[in-house]
């Protein structure tokens, strides 16, 4: 199932809207890289409120979409992560390190304008 | 009373199935909110397991019972390579780049119980419990 | 024990199976239901026994436990028997009753039988005592399951309340916008460091935190199982956007952590939970105006 990607300004906005296959989590990577290309984005929201679940093949994915767009020129964030998930994420070991998380939209792009700077949620 | 039930892996559509049925079945069972999204993201990994190294398998739901415990029992299972060392693969985690490695760790941490038998040529049988609180 | 050579012949065979043996007691028990029933609602009532329940409630559940009895003496089969005890206990733990009272019955009904059993065969001292041979240790197992059942039961029960009064004292504090405290006082175990874990992080996404701070200055020490725990909040509530503080640490517990493996150095740890505030607000961008500037306006 394809995921809607929204152009907002200089940012682009991937939100899921319900559970994700693997090779559904693949594409958007490569639609999103492609879609920075393409638009010159400068930033990346993928909003995952929606995701049943963030599994170890989803945190690489999304690992995956931040090195490729930083590539790209684009910051990425990942937005949406609800407390169960938070909570089996790092139970499961893993950390999404590297990858800067937000509670919603609004903070994602509230993060996105003031660049890496401020209340940076990367792991140092 | 909750259902038993075996959702067939044959491909990555199948792992969502899986763990969307054991959602719904550990929410029957009363299962609080937290506790469904760690049974449901064990069966994810579980099923991708299956689906990566053994292409098919199954995932088999059903209810458990311990004296007074109510619970769930996922078992995964499988006619795959099997897993040679099993020790090492308990021990072994997620690493950041290259190989994921079965994340057998992290699944047991998931649950509460957790027992996998194996053997190389004949495949594998991973079963975990999740015990209501 | 020696049998007489001149003791007189009976209808059955000299040495009984005690499937027979059982049988022939089940059968006896039946036969005699009503008034054994009977006989032991008025013990029970003697005794003082139940009374948070009525005269009626009483014989209906001392019909079910009596037919569940004889029917685990004829199959030997527990399963129906814990079945019934897991049910009565939901039923009757809400009523009050309490343990004593349950074992309390369940040894009245073996005692009443017991004695129908002594009426019935005290012609026959050889065969009375392998009828009790028979007896005996399946009414234990029954006295034993029902009472097990029971406390278990009542144990769950009392679990469900700790817990339920834990979640109703949330700790979690809002004393700014976006900034939360989460102060831990006294012996964490496992399973209350989680429950803090899910509150705070409801907390951060419920009040749109940006900023956590967990204050450890009223716990001495944690065991390495539940300074993984505090890892985990500290990592969970990250995913959720909020950089999280930590203040209050003792050496102790700084030990904890370094032995587990945490790198300190990554952990954005204040020394008291005054600091740790101020540190937070300094994140969100407040102004912090120092204590002698107020003095003075006042």
């Amino acid at each position: 199932m394809e995921v809607p990607i929204l152009k907002q300004g200089q940012y682009l906005i991937a939100s899921i809207q319900a559970a994700l296959t693997d090779a559904d989590l693949v594409q958007l990577r490569d639609a999103l890289v492609q879609r920075v290309g393409k638009f010159r984005s400068r930033g990346v929201i993928v909003d995952v409120t929606a995701l049943d679940v963030i599994d170890s093949f989803a945190t690489r994915t999304l690992r995956d979409i931040t090195r490729m767009i930083k590539l790209r020129g684009a910051e990425t964030v990942i937005v949406g992560i609800q407390p169960e998930g938070a909570f089996s994420m790092v139970r499961l070991g893993l950390t999404l390190e590297g990858v800067a998380t937000a509670l919603d939209l609004e903070e994602g792009l509230a993060f996105l304008d003031r660049g890496t700077k401020g209340l940076g949620k990367e792991t140092r | 009373m909750a259902d038993e039930a075996s959702v067939p892996i044959n491909s990555d559509a199948d792992i969502v199935a899986a763990r969307q049925k054991g959602r719904a079945l550990a929410a029957q069972m009363g299962f609080g909110s937290t506790d469904l999204t760690l049974i449901a993201t064990a069966i994810s990994e579980l099923a991708r397991n299956i689906v990566l190294y053994a292409r098919r398998g199954e995932i088999v739901l059903k209810p458990a019972e311990d004296g007074q415990r109510r619970g769930m029992i996922v078992i995964a299972r499988d006619e795959g390579p099997g897993i040679l060392d099993i020790p090492q693969a308990m021990q072994s985690g997620y690493s950041t780049s290259g190989n994921l490695g079965l994340g057998l760790p992290g699944v047991r941490r998931l649950m509460d119980e957790f027992e996998i038998v194996s053997e190389v040529g004949k495949g594998t049988i991973v079963t975990a419990k999740k015990w209501k609180r | 024990m020696d049998k007489p050579r001149d003791q007189p012949t009976m209808t059955k065979a000299p040495v009984e199976s005690t499937a027979a043996l059982l049988r022939e007691l089940v059968a006896h028990l039946r036969q005699n239901r009503t008034q054994l029933r009977e006989e032991w609602a008025r013990r029970i009532t003697e005794a003082k026994l139940l009374m948070a329940m009525t005269k009626e409630e009483i014989f209906a559940e001392a019909t079910s436990v009596y037919d569940n009895y004889v029917e685990v003496l004829e199959t030997g089969s527990v399963e129906a028997l814990e079945a019934y005890a897991r049910d009565l206990s939901e039923r009757i733990i809400p009523r009050g009753v309490e343990t004593r009272e349950v074992v309390g019955i369940v040894l009245l009904l073996r005692d009443v039988l017991a004695r129908s059993l002594f009426a019935k065969y005290q012609g026959d001292f050889t065969l009375l005592n392998r009828i009790l041979d028979a007896y005996e240790p399946a009414a234990n197992r029954i006295a034993n399951t029902v009472a097990v059942g029971f406390v278990q039961e009542r144990e769950r029960v009392i679990r469900q309340q700790q817990e339920a009064i834990r979640e109703l004292s949330t700790p979690v504090l809002q004393v700014r916008e976006r900034l939360l405290i989460l102060p831990i006082i006294g012996l964490i175990d496992p399973l209350r460091a989680r429950q803090l874990t899910e509150q705070l992080l409801r907390g951060i996404r419920t009040n749109r935190a940006k900023v956590v701070v967990i204050d450890l200055t009223g716990v001495a020490a944690m065991d390495s199982n539940v300074a993984n725990h505090l890892v985990q909040t500290v990592e969970a509530s990250r995913l959720l956007g909020a950089t999280v503080i930590v203040t209050g640490l003792s050496p102790e517990i700084a030990q904890t952590l370094v032995t587990i493996g945490v790198d300190l150095m990554k952990m954005n740890t204040v020394g008291d939970l005054q600091g740790g505030i101020e540190e937070a607000e300094r994140l969100l961008g407040y102004k912090v105006i120092p204590a002698v500037e107020t003095d003075q306006q006042t």
